[in-house]
């Protein structure tokens, strides 16, 4: 059932994306020949790339590829969509999931230090800075950030993926992965020094989400009985934090996180214009600057693969970890 | 429970004061829109080649009279925020009202008719979520081609599902409480009932999620003006300078920082009204 309704979602935004883009004005074929090219040149290349025929007719042809695994060939790239789009998934994959462990790691520190100084200034500064952090949405820490970190006091890469002018030894495009597989502790460095400010602009809301949440269920299950009996026991309240309250609390804060996951790879598509890092989302920008239409709609249809990814995979996570909704 | 308490006055003090201080700056945002003509000290779109980049009036160099600086092209940096302040607010009043209208009647419907038209928007909503939301703004700006009423149609498109998803969940609670069942025993019609019992009843959470909205309409339009999608590279729109300060980030900082505060401002304050009408509004904190 959650299969089905999955696939009814993706046809909906394949179907979606292929009419409105083809109702985008400005001719991709004209862009690309050169200026005094022939009527009958413009209609060959228009009939090679199939933009003659009828748009459900067109459809049909680009579903029966994508069936295939064929995305259709970029207009501007002369190259398979595939290999364009899978060539830059890592890029965005690696951003994304730098982005989401450090919003993690944030979020959970400002809700222990929030719960172990309850009632006092720490957690009512931290309180102002959960609200500022979810109230300001990712572009603007980005825009913050490369103006604090990039230019007053220019301690991180304000733009690309990579210093251009390293020597790259890798095979695959997960540079950092990569870098980190073969050791190469020199490119790491340049890689984390490119990277921190687009994955930290991507975090900080995130990082908020998860603070708020975490806190309120840690104060919810620091008053549950079997949490006071471990006081009574002597523990330290570190641990009764970390040991007792914690793993009752965090369920709710993991499902939320799947969800938001996703508002975060959404985010990449700006954050990744406005660092120049060479992701899908930069690339997806020219696709539409430059009316490549076969680009556009393999790359949304990519995101819209990865949204209901993740989300079918936080449903069955949940089911598994969640003894009320497992069934027989 | 003492502890539960205390934390809901808490809440409450900031709340309004939250509420107060982002209200005025609302306020000083708006006033200052409507009468940008006679408080702008140049002329927006005047362009001086020989007035490049001029630092603001506190430092060395600058040039008496342009406050703030000038951008690469001479203009008058403070007073192109002046009048940005008036795109930003027509985009975030009709965006949001227009979507709020759309979204919130879709989510009424779903939630209170239920059925074949629930399946169908519920369908459309995670159609909708499986975009990349600024992805597909950039999609629709380039179909209808620049320009704010084209800004404005892309945030609603884009945002009824904000209004829709929520409005569905309460709609729903709401349909299934005591007043609506006697109200239907009473012999009231279906559509009598949504409008008159449920809909007031959502138009606090439908206010709250306004308020949210148009902070978000004003960060769309800033996101298509920064990757030149918005009304044209010429007017003065707080996006638009932005991404002119990011080219020039660094010869004219300048450039980039003021348009920037004010924008995080404008946004921070509509969130944080927002929060704070929740406050208002949540019948458990009162």
């Amino acid at each position: 059932m959650r299969l089905l309704t999955t696939a009814i979602t993706l046809f909906g935004v394949a179907v979606i994306v292929f009419f409105v883009i083809r109702v985008v004005p400005g001719n991709p074929i004209a862009m690309m020949l050169p200026p005094g090219a022939t009527e009958a040149d413009v209609a060959r290349l228009t009939a090679l790339y199939g933009l003659d025929k009828s748009i459900p007719a067109q459809f049909l042809i680009w579903l029966g590829g994508v069936l295939q695994g064929d995305f259709g060939t970029s207009i501007t790239a002369r190259q398979p969509v595939l290999a364009l789009v899978l060539g830059r998934l890592p890029a965005t994959l690696e951003l994304s999931v730098m982005a989401l462990l450090m919003a993690i790691v944030l979020g959970g520190m400002a809700a222990l230090l929030g719960t172990l100084r309850r009632g006092g200034r720490t957690e009512a500064a931290i309180d102002i800075g959960n609200g500022m952090a979810l109230s300001v949405p990712d572009f603007l820490w980005g825009l913050v950030l490369i103006l604090g970190l990039g230019v007053f006091w220019p301690v991180f890469h304000i733009s690309g993926r990579i210093t251009p002018s390293l020597d790259l030894p890798f095979v695959t495009n997960f540079y950092l992965f990569e870098s980190l597989v073969r050791l190469r502790f020199d490119l790491l460095v340049d890689i984390v020094g490119h990277m921190i400010l687009p994955a930290l602009a991507l975090a900080i809301p995130l990082a908020a989400i998860i603070g708020q949440l975490l806190k309120q269920s840690l104060k919810e299950t620091m008053h549950l009985d079997y949490v006071t009996l471990s006081r009574t026991k002597g523990y330290s309240e570190t641990h009764v934090i970390l040991r007792e309250a914690l793993p009752n609390a965090i369920l709710p804060t993991l499902t939320l996180v799947g969800v938001q996951f996703t508002f975060l790879i959404g985010g990449t598509v700006i954050i990744e214009r406005l660092f120049s890092y060479e992701g899908l989302g930069n690339m997806a920008i020219d696709a539409v600057i430059n009316r490549d239409l076969p680009l556009i709609q393999g790359i949304v249809i990519l995101f819209a693969v990865i949204f209901t990814g993740v989300n079918l995979l936080v449903d069955l996570t949940y089911a598994a970890l969640n003894p009320r909704l497992r069934h027989g | 429970m003492a502890d539960v308490m205390d934390g809901r006055g808490a809440v409450r003090r900031k709340g309004g004061l939250r509420l107060w201080l982002s209200a005025c700056w609302l306020a000083v945002v708006v006033v200052v829109a409507l009468l940008a003509p006679w408080v702008a000290p140049h002329d927006p779109l005047a362009q001086d080649l020989f007035l490049g980049r001029m630092p603001p009036v506190w430092m060395q160099g600058a040039e008496p009279g342009y406050y703030l600086g000038t951008d690469s092209l001479g203009r008058d940096v403070l007073s192109r925020m002046i009048h940005g302040a008036r795109i930003a607010l027509a985009v975030a009043l009709f965006a949001g009202v227009i979507t709020a209208l759309l979204g919130a009647s879709l989510g009424l419907l779903a939630g209170f008719m239920r059925g074949w038209v629930d399946l169908v928007i519920s369908r459309l909503i995670d159609i909708w979520m499986a975009f990349p939301p600024v992805l597909f703004s950039i999609l629709l700006i380039a179909v209808l081609g620049p320009g704010l009423s084209s800004i404005i149609i892309a945030i609603v498109v884009i945002d009824w599902t904000r209004f829709a998803r929520v409005v569905r969940a309460e709609a729903m609670a709401q349909g299934a409480m005591d007043y609506v069942q006697s109200a239907r025993v009473a012999g009231r019609g279906r559509l009598g009932i949504m409008l008159v019992e449920v809909l007031p009843n959502v138009l606090p959470t439908v206010i709250v999620l306004l308020t949210l909205e148009m902070g978000i309409a004003v960060i769309v339009e800033a996101i298509l003006s920064f990757v030149n999608l918005s009304i044209s590279t010429d007017d003065p729109t707080w996006g638009g300078m932005i991404s002119e300060g990011r080219a020039s980030i660094h010869q004219a900082w300048w450039v980039l920082v003021f348009p920037l505060a004010t924008l995080f401002l404008t946004v921070l304050a509509f969130s944080q009204l927002g929060e704070g009408l929740k406050d208002r509004f949540d019948p458990v904190l009162r």
